[in-house]
C-alpha cells in the first residue's frame, strides 16, 4: 500500500460518518447521550416522506428512545444521530425531554435521587 | 404531544479498567441487550489523545457499551461502560455531565487499573464509589485495604459486589445513589 492510498483511506473513514448530515458534525440541539426521543403526531403524519434515516429514527422514537440507543439502533455514529436527531426536533417530527443547556449539566437534585432509590429498591 | 408519557433519563456510569466486569456489570440488570454506540473523537480531545498524528487527524472511535433499566413509569435509568484508558477521559467529559455519578469498578488482581477513573472522578466532583469486584465469589482484599491502597477519601464507600449477579449490582447501584443524595446534602 502506498503512502496516498493510506491517506486516501484515512479521509474516507473521517468523512463518510457525516455524509449524513451533509457534512455538519454539530447538532442544532444540545443533547446528552440519555435524552430521550418521542416521536410526535407531525412525525408520525411525516413517515412516508423521510429518508432512511430520518424514517428510522421517527418510527424507532414511537416509544422513547435515547439518542445512544438511536446510534446504535441505527449503526450511526453518536454525533451523526445528534445532528439527525437535532434537525428532527426543529422541525417538531420529534420531541425530547431534556431542553435547556443549563438543567443537563445539573446532577439530579434531592427529589429525583429518590425517586430513583425507590425505584431501584423495587427492582 | 402527552409531554407526562416521556419519562424522565438518569444516568449512572459505570467506570474501571480493562476487562474489569463493565460489561458484565450492566449486562446483569439491564432490561434490554446492552447496546454498543461508537463515538468519534471531537477537535477538543485530540490534544489528549496520543494516538493522533502531527496533523491532528485521528480516526479513534470509541465504543461504549450501555444498557437500560425502567425504574418506574416515569424514570429509566441508563447504565453506560467505558473505557478505562487515559486517552478515553474526552468521553468521560461527555458521560459524566448531568449524571447521578459512577460505579468505578475494581479487580483485586490488578488494582491499579482503576487509579485514572478513581483519579478523575475525584478531580470532576462525580459522586462515585468503588466497588470491588469479587470475581467467582473470592475477595481477595479486604475492602479497607482497597480503600488504602488507591487512596481512596474516607467518604467514599468503598462496596463489594458480583457484576455477574443483578442483586449484587442493584445493591451496589443503591449505595452509589446514597452516597450521590449525601453530597447532594452537603452541596445544599
Ligand atoms: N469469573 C468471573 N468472571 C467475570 C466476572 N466479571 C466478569 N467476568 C469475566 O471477565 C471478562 C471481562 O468481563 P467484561 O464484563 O467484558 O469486562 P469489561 O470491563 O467490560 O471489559 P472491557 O470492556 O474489555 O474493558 C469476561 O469474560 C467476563 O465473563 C466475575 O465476577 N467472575
Ligand atoms: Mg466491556
Amino acid at each position: 500500500m502506498t503512502e496516498s492510498d493510506t491517506d486516501d483511506n484515512f479521509r474516507a473513514f473521517r468523512v463518510r460518518p457525516y455524509l449524513l448530515t451533509g457534512g455538519r458534525t454539530r447538532a442544532a440541539v444540545d443533547l446528552p447521550l440519555e435524552a430521550l426521543v418521542r416521536t410526535t403526531e407531525s412525525g408520525h403524519a411525516s413517515l412516508a416522506n423521510q429518508s432512511r434515516e430520518r424514517h428510522q429514527i421517527v418510527s424507532l422514537c414511537a416509544s422513547p428512545q435515547s439518542v445512544a440507543e438511536i446510534s446504535a439502533h441505527l449503526s450511526i455514529h453518536l454525533q451523526v444521530a445528534r445532528v439527525l436527531v437535532g434537525d428532527l426536533v426543529q422541525e417538531g417530527l420529534v420531541a425530547t425531554h431534556v431542553a435547556s443547556t443549563e438543567k443537563t449539566t445539573e446532577r439530579p437534585d434531592l427529589r429525583l435521587l429518590e425517586q430513583v432509590l425507590d425505584g431501584l429498591q423495587s427492582l | 404531544m402527552n409531554a407526562s408519557a416521556t419519562p424522565i433519563p438518569v444516568k449512572i456510569v459505570v467506570a474501571g479498567g480493562f476487562a474489569v466486569g463493565k460489561s458484565t456489570f450492566v449486562s446483569s440488570i439491564s432490561d434490554i441487550d446492552p447496546l454498543t454506540t461508537e463515538a468519534a473523537m471531537t477537535k477538543a480531545s485530540e490534544e489528549v489523545d496520543h494516538l493522533g498524528d502531527a496533523t491532528g487527524k485521528t480516526s479513534t472511535t470509541v465504543a461504549m457499551d450501555f444498557g437500560r433499566v425502567a425504574l418506574s413509569q416515569e424514570l429509566v435509568l441508563y447504565l453506560f461502560g467505558t473505557p478505562g484508558q487515559d486517552r478515553f477521559h474526552f468521553m468521560w467529559d461527555e458521560l459524566v455531565r448531568g449524571a447521578i455519578g459512577a460505579v468505578v469498578l475494581v479487580d483485586t488482581g490488578r488494582l491499579e487499573a482503576c487509579f485514572p477513573a478513581v483519579d478523575y472522578m475525584e478531580r470532576a466532583g462525580v459522586p462515585f464509589v468503588v466497588a470491588v469486584n469479587a470475581f467467582d465469589g473470592v475477595l481477595r482484599h479486604h475492602p479497607e485495604d482497597v480503600r488504602e491502597a488507591l487512596d481512596v477519601p474516607a467518604h467514599v464507600p468503598v462496596l463489594v459486589t458480583d457484576a455477574r449477579h443483578r442483586a449484587a449490582v442493584r445493591d451496589t447501584l443503591v449505595g452509589l445513589v446514597r452516597h450521590a443524595m449525601t453530597m447532594a446534602t452537603a452541596d445544599a
